[in-house]
């Protein structure tokens, strides 16, 4: 301290005078830098959403007048119906089986302390870091040779592996907070296991399973890679957007439909999300 | 039977087992068809299932299979450092400079909800030649011809693979600063550390494992990527992903792609284990 002040004093002022006056000098390049990288994360997000009112077939600026037709074009469209029941019977199935496993599997990381625990938990989280296109080509192969056809119970399969550690993860963190005496003391009354379970454990931890059927639903909505090998003939939504890819002349219809999507999927997680917080805080 | 069934580890594993059977089994049984598949060879129609290396010697010897690899390896390389750069200052910003932390980690990940398969095409739609960005560009005044080098190159990919990884980067290195002790800071600060000193010296190395946890999480898979390089990469940008496709796909040659997806994984297995030794070697020299 090399203020003239004495020092007791000056300890005592610093904080005051100091800190102020430092903020008011620093130019915010982080907050800049952040709100940059916003844009940047953005960017592609809203993009859909903008050209798909756009009354033209090319994506570009000037934009050249407002318009639904595209829109309204998609319900005329068999395939893509038929690729959207495929993708909301496999969302539906995969949700439910990944957060069924997830849920047994969760519950007995928190609660139980056994020999394996942790090569369980890794094993369950490694879907995660294998590429894409390694499941995709092994599971094929496996398929093909155990004599199943790629159809939408391959596809299936192949997501609830995917969808998996996204189930753990968020029962994991529902069962985390969770009051294990609430359990003893429904034993302690005379509930049976299994009437403990469902009137006590599963209202307790449903946020969380809502969530979870939201978050897996979600993954297995979007996967493309694992239907594209194993679909077969019965494409689901994202394999059908990639053949249309394609056709420029199919471009307005696309990015219409990738905007129906974007919403839906934004909605839905935003649902999620809401559920596991609230799931987070109950316990 | 019965009787551990009721201790602790019985339940414990009777309850986690159908979920880790799942994935083991699937992670195993093809693994051991993709060994098998790769010792076979592919004639016309018919697989002959004579044990032979020809797959891996084609593998090691074909000029296209080297250079596919070793760019994937570079492109995911080029990719993760550019994610986790661009990422860093975002992580550093929500947990030392804002206390809106919950609103802004929300920002962030809303994006990546979405397909993405959809951001990839939106990031072809933008980057094309008579794109958005050229569109946008001419209409401003600020360029008269087109920019040819935004789309169907290497830059296309990592610039698209950066912004797709974006949180994957972000959330890591946020829980590693989150977690650093406070005092720590002020105490090289009385020290008499600079600003950059003290950043350099305290909170880099201290954010080390969450630099590698990001770097895994994103190099890995990247290395396999598929739809990126097919819609935004061109001739240049395509990478091993594509080639397994090719095998599975139109050249109808499994054995060959079940070859080339087990090089793959073991050369991504390499390059991470070589990174996770380096970073923690070099996170402990800072230091």
């Amino acid at each position: 301290m090399n203020t003239p002040t004495s020092e007791p004093l000056a300890k005592a002022l610093t904080p005051a005078i100091r800190k102020p006056r430092r903020r008011s000098l620093r130019f915010p390049w982080l907050l800049v830098y952040a709100i940059a990288y916003l844009v940047f994360l953005y960017l592609p997000v809203l993009l859909l959403p903008l050209f798909s009112f756009n009354d033209g077939t090319i994506v570009a600026f000037p934009m050249k007048g407002f318009t639904l037709k595209w829109y309204a074009q998609l319900g005329a469209q068999d395939t893509l119906l038929q690729a959207m029941v495929n993708s909301l019977i496999v969302g539906s199935v995969t949700a439910l089986a990944a957060t069924s496993l997830g849920l047994f599997a969760a519950r007995a990381y928190v609660r139980y302390r056994f020999k394996g625990r942790e090569l369980s938990e890794g094993l369950v989280m490694l879907p995660l870091v294998i590429p894409g296109i390694i499941v995709a080509s092994s599971m094929l192969v496996l398929f093909i040779a155990l004599g199943l056809k790629p159809s939408l119970t391959t596809v299936i399969l192949g997501h609830v592996f995917v969808a998996l550690p996204f189930a753990v993860s968020i029962m994991k963190s529902a069962f985390d907070d969770f009051d294990q005496s609430l359990e003893e003391a429904a034993f302690d009354l005379g509930e049976s296991v299994i009437g403990t379970f469902r009137r006590v454990t599963l209202p307790i931890v449903a946020p969380g399973i809502v969530a979870s059927l939201l978050v897996t639903f979600t993954v297995s909505f979007d996967e493309f890679v694992l239907a594209f090998f194993l679909s077969g003939n019965q494409p689901t939504l994202p394999v059908y957007i990639w053949s249309q890819i394609r056709f420029p002349a199919k471009l307005p219809n696309t990015l219409a439909l990738g905007s129906l999507l974007l919403l839906a999927s934004v909605v839905l997680l935003l649902i999620a999300e809401y559920f596991r917080r609230r799931s987070n805080k109950s316990a | 039977m019965a009787g551990f069934l009721r201790t602790e580890a019985g339940k414990g594993l009777a309850l986690s087992a159908p979920a880790s059977l799942y994935v083991g089994l699937l992670v195993a049984a093809p693994l051991g068809i993709l060994v098998a598949y790769s010792f076979w060879t592919q004639t016309y129609v018919e697989i002959d299932k004579t044990p032979s290396w020809a797959n891996y010697l084609e593998a090691a010897t074909d000029p296209l299979v080297r250079h596919l690899m070793l760019r994937s390896i570079l492109i995911a390389a080029a990719v993760t450092a550019a994610t986790v750069a661009l990422a860093y200052p975002i992580a550093y910003f929500i947990a030392f400079r804002t206390h809106r932390k919950t609103l802004w980690l929300l920002l962030i990940t809303i994006p990546f909800w979405s397909s993405y398969l959809l951001r990839v095409f939106s990031w072809k739609l933008i980057l094309g030649f008579n794109g958005v960005m050229n569109s946008a560009l001419i209409s401003l005044g600020m360029i008269d011809e087109p920019l040819t080098f935004l789309l169907y190159n290497e830059f296309a990919v990592v610039l698209t693979l950066a912004h797709a990884w974006a949180p994957f980067a972000i959330l890591p290195i946020y829980v590693s600063l989150q977690k650093i002790d406070r005092s720590l800071l002020e105490a090289a600060t009385d020290l008499g550390c600079s600003k950059l000193e003290r950043f350099v010296r305290v909170t880099l190395p201290l954010t080390v494992p969450g630099i590698i946890a990001a770097s895994l999480i994103i190099f890995i898979p990247t290395v396999g990527d598929y739809v990126t390089p097919s819609l935004v990469g061109g001739s240049q940008g395509k990478m091993v992903a594509n080639l397994i496709q090719v095998q599975f796909g139109p050249a109808n040659n499994w054995p060959l792609g079940a070859t080339l997806s087990l090089v793959a994984m073991a050369s991504v297995g390499f390059v991470a284990v070589l990174f996770v030794i380096l970073a923690t070697a070099l996170g402990r020299r800072i230091r």
